[in-house]
């Protein structure tokens, strides 16, 4: 069985962020970049599943993103992924969910081999679409299983039952490999990459990819652009009630009656 | 291509979900600016009969998709439902709630039609053949605008109560279409097993209109009892930080944040919460927000509408009281 796992970098989601004059996008410099913490899920699960099965013949690590995101793939590799694959060309840099589906799926395709087990974020923190992992696996015709929070590969490694959370509900589910899924919050704790893993990850190989290697993607195109980022209009301060609880409970039932309206 | 707005009415054993109505408001507006009009989608079994409901509100026809295949969301037969119902349509745009089938299906729809794509938005608008979205990036902390480009299918999913629906029309009548769908066994890969409710009979943070949540100073699973007797009072939904999940007081099912669930409710009680930048990022975009917190200076005070400086364990029972003497009136 071989595994892909997609990992995007995204600022801490403890950081700062600045927007760039105009709105033209945020303020990169001295920004702390990370491995999406959905992301980190999906490594773990595929070194997990390593540790647990004898059929896991690769695992392998993909990232789309600037010469920076290859820390990110630094990370997957300390934490048990064999190889990396870093598609990196700033013609191919957007904010565009389906073209980096796109992209995505054409370096897969470059791939002999090919995967049994897609894995990768229910949705990444900055754009929090949700839109890549479907749209891969519907560019690649394969099907896919969202929110995944159990998951169970069968002896022979052609099928798997996984458990995925919906709104209000949980499903068990059931579908041959190969298959993509993303991952929720739960069905494992990522590890900490450890120093020594960190030194030996250098030495594990990196392919980099440039649009030139992947001519499929000139059949797409960037449709959806970015045009500006810029804060939200600022909150109305909070307003405080006074008051002994008593008070406060009837003042407040007043005001989200007649003021907010929204009871 | 015309221009028609079809809306994706997302179903769940024949409830429809509130934001598909929102759309639908959404939608008429949209097309009137060209001249078009709002279309509506409905995918499922045995659906038929919601037909009436949808023109209630505002669908000029209806597109239907029937067949027992279809009793339970599944990506791939899904969104060959929908993409038969877009031919059909020959609609130009196409409007779907954020839910998790609105982000899944979108996605697959989308890909399948080589359209345009914007997932969550806030604001939807046109500029000539262009489509105009607004969405939260960053957690909400920002938001971003993105253009559609006109000459494809654009597809957008767009926040629960980001548009409130119109009041229902009743009498109303749509054209009725139904679509035929045609499946393969490989459109038939995943299978269902199992469907098992979370937290039986209590609502889901996500389907809620008020959400009462509770932080780590709950100290324990039974306090949570005084956030669902005020849920229970308000028709309203638990949730929780992730420091209460952690700690076992709630499943995970019920954390709202980054790591969690996005919540867009008419009103968010936060009680004992601290306001942690990822707890933020997923009920910032509430509509009211009330904080409890006995510190002043906690974050959460930052976004909220309504502060009380107060002791939760204090505070909530007496609000329970208040809004049921409310309710009785
Ligand atoms: C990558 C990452 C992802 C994360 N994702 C999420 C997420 O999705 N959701 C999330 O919530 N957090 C998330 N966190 C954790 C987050 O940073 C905070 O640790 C967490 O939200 C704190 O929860 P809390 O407010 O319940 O607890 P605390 O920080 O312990 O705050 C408790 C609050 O309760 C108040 N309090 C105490 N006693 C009372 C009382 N009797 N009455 C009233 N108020 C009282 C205190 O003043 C304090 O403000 C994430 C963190 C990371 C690093
Ligand atoms: N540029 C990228 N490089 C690698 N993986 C990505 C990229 N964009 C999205 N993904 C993957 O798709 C998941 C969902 O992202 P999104 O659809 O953008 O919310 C992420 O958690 C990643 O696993």
């Amino acid at each position: 069985m071989r595994i892909l796992t997609i990992v995007k970098q995204v600022p801490d989601s403890n950081a700062t962020i600045k927007v760039l004059a105009e709105g033209k996008g945020i303020d990169f410099a001295g920004l702390k970049l990370v491995a999406d913490p959905f992301d980190e899920f999906g490594i773990e699960l595929a070194v997990q599943l390593r540790e647990k099965r004898s059929d896991v013949s690769e695992i392998v690590a993909l990232t789309l993103g600037g010469e920076k995101a290859g820390e990110t793939l630094r990370i997957a590799l300390a934490m048990g992924a064999d190889v990396g694959v870093h598609i990196c060309d700033p013609k191919l840099e957007t904010k565009d969910e389906l073209f980096n589906a796109a992209v995505i799926a054409e370096a897969m395709k470059k791939d002999a081999k090919g995967f049994d087990l897609i894995l990768c974020g229910k949705h990444n923190i900055d754009l929090d679409a949700g839109a890549v992992g479907p749209a891969v696996a519907e560019f690649l015709d394969l099907p896919h299983v969202g929110a995944v929070t159990g998951l169970d590969v069968s002896a022979d490694g052609k099928h798997f039952t996984a458990r995925r959370r919906i709104e209000g509900a949980e499903e068990v589910v059931e579908c041959d490999l190969p298959a993509l899924l993303t991952i929720e919050k739960g069905l494992v704790e990522p590890r900490y990459p450890s120093l020594p893993n960190l030194m030996k990850a250098k030495k594990k190989p990196v392919t980099l990819l440039t649009a030139g290697d992947l001519p499929g993607v000139a059949e797409y195109a960037e449709t959806t652009k970015f045009v500006s980022i810029s804060a939200p209009p600022p909150k109305p301060e909070c307003k405080f009630i006074e008051g002994e609880p008593p008070q406060m409970a009837k003042e407040l039932v007043r005001l989200l009656r007649d003021e907010a309206k929204v009871l | 291509m015309t221009s028609n707005v079809l809306v994706f009415i997302e179903q769940r054993r024949g409830k429809v979900h509130p934001a598909s109505y929102q759309l639908l408001n959404l939608a008429t507006q949209v097309a009137a600016q060209t001249g078009a009009q709002a279309e509506a989608c409905i995918v499922g079994e045995g659906v038929a009969s919601l037909a009436d409901a949808v023109a209630a509100q505002g669908a000029k026809k209806v597109y239907i998709v029937d067949d027992p295949v279809l009793a339970l969301y599944r990506a791939i037969p899904y969104t060959k439902a929908l993409v038969a119902a877009l031919d059909a349509a020959a609609a130009k745009i196409l409007l779907v709630p954020t839910t998790f089938m609105g982000r899944d299906l979108a996605s697959r729809v989308a890909a399948r039609k080589r359209a345009a794509l914007a997932i969550d938005c806030t604001e939807v608008r046109q500029d000539g053949a262009d489509l105009i979205a607004v969405k939260p990036m960053y957690a909400g902390k920002f938001s971003g605008t993105f253009r559609l480009t006109g000459d494809r299918l654009q597809v957008v999913t767009v926040r629960s109560n980001a548009y409130s629906a119109a009041a229902p029309q009743t009498g109303a009548r749509a054209d009725v279409q139904s679509v035929a769908l045609s499946l393969t066994d490989r459109d038939q890969r995943l299978k269902i097993n199992e469907v098992t409710a979370t937290g039986s009979g209590v609502k889901d943070v996500t389907e809620a209109d008020i959400v009462v949540s509770g932080g780590r100073s709950l100290k324990s699973a039974e306090n949570f009892k005084i956030l669902y007797d005020l849920a229970a009072a308000l028709d309203g939904a638990v949730g929780a930080s992730r420091a209460a999940c952690d700690a076992g007081y709630q499943p995970h099912t019920r954390q709202v944040g980054l790591t969690g669930k996005v919540v867009t409710p008419k009103l968010y009680i936060a009680c004992g919460i601290d306001g942690a930048i990822q707890h933020l990022a997923g009920m910032r975009g509430s509509k009211v927000i009330v904080a409890i917190n006995t510190k002043k200076e906690a974050p959460i005070f930052k976004v909220a509408t309504y502060g009380c400086i107060a002791d939760l364990f204090t505070l909530v029972p007496l609000l329970t009281e208040e809004f049921k003497k409310l309710k009785e009136h």
